[in-house]
């Protein structure tokens, strides 16, 4: 019997266990789920180190989920003073480090786990960029990326408050203060995400519940969509060529190895490279020298005293000295309110990459030299905002950081242009593979 | 004509109704959500005044009180600090107050009743961050050789005066908040609150 995803049903070859198979598989596409996604997922076999990151991000979700759910047995979203005057969250955190059995550990995995996250995500996003992977057909699938990447932020913002130390409190503070800068709804809007007219326990409150349960809800929702329009399409590779043109009888690509067990023992080796580093840092640095963990963020949460140095978490700084790089008040309008833009432009632009990329080739191999020197630029540029963003606030951080933001912009705004009138290599026929 | 083509008007009606009344539930329900999530009737009761005495307060000293939730400066200024004021009336982006942000009783130039005591809110209008005290003239404490003492945000930079008055080109859009203020006797002050009082 077929089923309507065109794979055939299970048949029993008599046996009690093929027997239960089959009634299974009648009544659930189990086989059509396992060849479909799996053992007849046909992806390039020229995968090289950058197609580790996409199941190395769902890797750090499942570390997430878990730890999560064993951190919110302890931790108690309440921002009122316990008897030593110490607020009640963050003494719950402190409880889950010192008395819970093996609480450090779990809570170090989810600290560590939310930077490996973006560690991972920036290095899937950058395999992306560096192979032309948004490109038509997969210009969806770029677009659900970009809003898991929106998501992930969020979840990490909302997640940072619930320690409740100095930084929880002064970042989140800066940072619903944005929405403030928005004409003539700012004011209600802001005061309506904090539940009060300052950050306080109703915030604390909202931000666990989102944490905890609508944004990760969003996130599996959004990962599924991800992969589901991944497998629609099929997987780019480092050649930028499409497989499927080149297929045998069967329509199957000459150049496709089903990923089971092709690229699950592939990424199996990832997973585990990749969890020697995490739980080297984990166990030996998990503070990562102040940017995981932040010091000021030992200290409880208070509302009279910002710390004299406030910087966001590392993974939001390219786009945090983005915002402080827009001094300028432009059309009647304040520089704050155009720092604001120009932060969510820098985050949005880039779901815009499948459109403004006009180049006839997909892969960085073929690309000519003024896209690679755009890119250069640009990853530099990104760096230096990241780095910037750490620091102070200082006169010359200022100018490199308005140098780069026009880096940054012009990489993508004049992509139109540069990626079509430079020079590319011809693509092969058939993908390179030693 | 087909089967298929012959549109049923009344179902399509119908289903038109349906929808809309459907959709207008829909809507409704949101309603208590977001509504649930703005500030409850605790926390806008909570916005009682606060009572202050400033008999110890030194020429030079600020002490910093909490009210609704946010840090109130009550600094006393010593007559060297206001004497920096009128000299920076070219440097400051709104030097005569005309912005909404103190009570027409303090619409002056050192922005207070008493003019050596200010009473600022201590939030940086650009983000909500609390300014740091750089009271020492020049680069001492880390700022320009030119500066001649004020606050500085530590997020991003702005910079403003004794009497909390912003300089120009700064992420700051505006000076410092001065809340409603009385003062109950000569060293009593209630923040919060505009009565008339002595």
């Amino acid at each position: 019997m077929a089923s309507n995803s065109g794979y055939d049903k299970y048949k029993s070859d008599g046996s009690l266990q093929g027997n239960l198979l089959e009634w299974f598989d009648a009544r659930f596409p189990a086989t059509s789920l396992w060849r479909g996604h799996l053992a007849e997922y046909y992806a390039p076999k020229n995968f090289n180190f950058w197609y580790f990151f996409g199941s190395l991000a769902i890797v750090v979700l499942a570390i997430q989920i878990i730890t999560g759910i064993f951190l919110v047995m302890f931790y108690k979203p309440d921002a009122s003073l316990n008897a030593n005057g110490v607020p009640v969250a963050f003494a719950s955190v402190e409880y889950i480090m010192r008395d819970v059995n093996w609480g450090w550990l779990i809570r170090y995995m989810h600290s560590t786990g939310a930077s490996a996250f973006f560690v991972v995500v920036y290095l899937h996003m950058f395999r992306g960029m560096l192979y032309g992977s948004y490109r038509k057909p997969r210009e969806l699938i770029w677009v659900f990326g970009m809003l898991i990447f929106l998501v992930l932020m969020a979840e990490a913002f909302m997640g940072y408050l619930l320690p409740w130390g100095q930084m929880s409190f002064w970042g989140a503070q800066v940072i619903v203060n944005l929405f403030s800068a928005i004409p003539f709804i700012g004011e209600p809007l802001s005061i309506w995400i904090r539940g009060d007219y300052v950050i306080g326990d109703a915030t604390l409150n909202r931000f666990f519940s989102f944490h905890v349960i609508a944004v990760p809800l969003a996130l599996l929702g959004l990962v599924a969509a991800h992969i589901m329009a991944l497998h629609e399409v099929g997987s780019n590779n480092p050649d930028g060529i499409e497989i499927k043109k080149n297929v045998d009888a069967k329509g199957i690509p000459l150049d496709g190895i089903p990923f089971h067990p092709y690229y699950t023992v592939k990424d199996i080796v990832g997973v585990v490279a990749f969890l020697i580093v995490f739980f080297a840092v984990v166990l030996f640095a998990p503070e990562g020298g102040g940017y995981f963990l932040e010091y000021n963020n030992f200290f409880p949460a208070d509302p009279l005293k910002t710390p004299p140095h406030i910087a966001p978490v590392w993974y939001f700084t390219p786009f945090y000295s983005i915002l402080r790089a827009i001094v300028w008040p432009i059309f009647g309008l304040e520089a704050k309110f155009w720092g604001v833009v120009a932060m969510g432009a820098s985050v949005v632009v880039i779901a815009f990459l499948p459109w403004l990329d006009r180049s006839p080739v997909k892969s960085i191999r073929y690309r000519g030299p003024i896209y690679k020197s755009f890119l250069t630029a640009f990853v530099i540029a990104f760096l230096a905002l990241g780095y910037f963003g750490t620091q102070p606030p200082s006169p010359v951080g200022e100018v490199v950081s308005q140098i780069c933001t026009l880096i940054y912009f012009a990489f993508f705004l004049l992509m139109p242009w540069y990626s079509k009138i430079d020079k590319c290599k011809p693509e092969p026929e058939r993908v390179t593979f030693k | 004509m087909s089967e298929e083509s012959k549109v049923d008007c009344g179902r399509r009606r119908l289903i038109i109704a349906t929808a809309v009344v459907g959709g207008a539930g829909a809507a409704a329900a949101v309603v208590p959500f977001v509504s649930s999530m703005l500030p409850s009737e605790r926390a806008k009761a909570a916005g009682a005044p606060v009572e202050v005495d400033v008999s110890n307060l030194a020429p030079g000293q600020m002490i910093t009180v909490e009210w609704r939730g946010k840090p109130v400066w009550i600094f006393n200024r010593s007559q060297e600090m206001l004497d920096t004021l009128a000299k920076l009336d070219q440097s400051v982006a709104d030097p005569k107050s005309d912005g909404k942000q103190q009570p027409d009783y303090c619409k002056n130039p050192t922005r207070s009743i008493k003019p050596n005591l200010l009473v600022a809110v201590g939030i940086c209008t650009h983000l909500g961050c609390s300014p740091t005290s750089k009271f020492k003239q020049g680069a001492e404490e880390g700022m320009p050789a030119d500066w001649l003492g004020g606050f500085i945000c530590p997020c991003h930079g702005s910079t403003f005066d004794f009497a909390g008055r912003v300089f120009r080109n700064k992420p700051a859009p505006s000076n410092l908040e001065v809340p409603p203020h009385t003062y109950l006797s000569a060293t009593r002050i209630l923040i919060g609150e505009d009565r008339k009082g002595v």
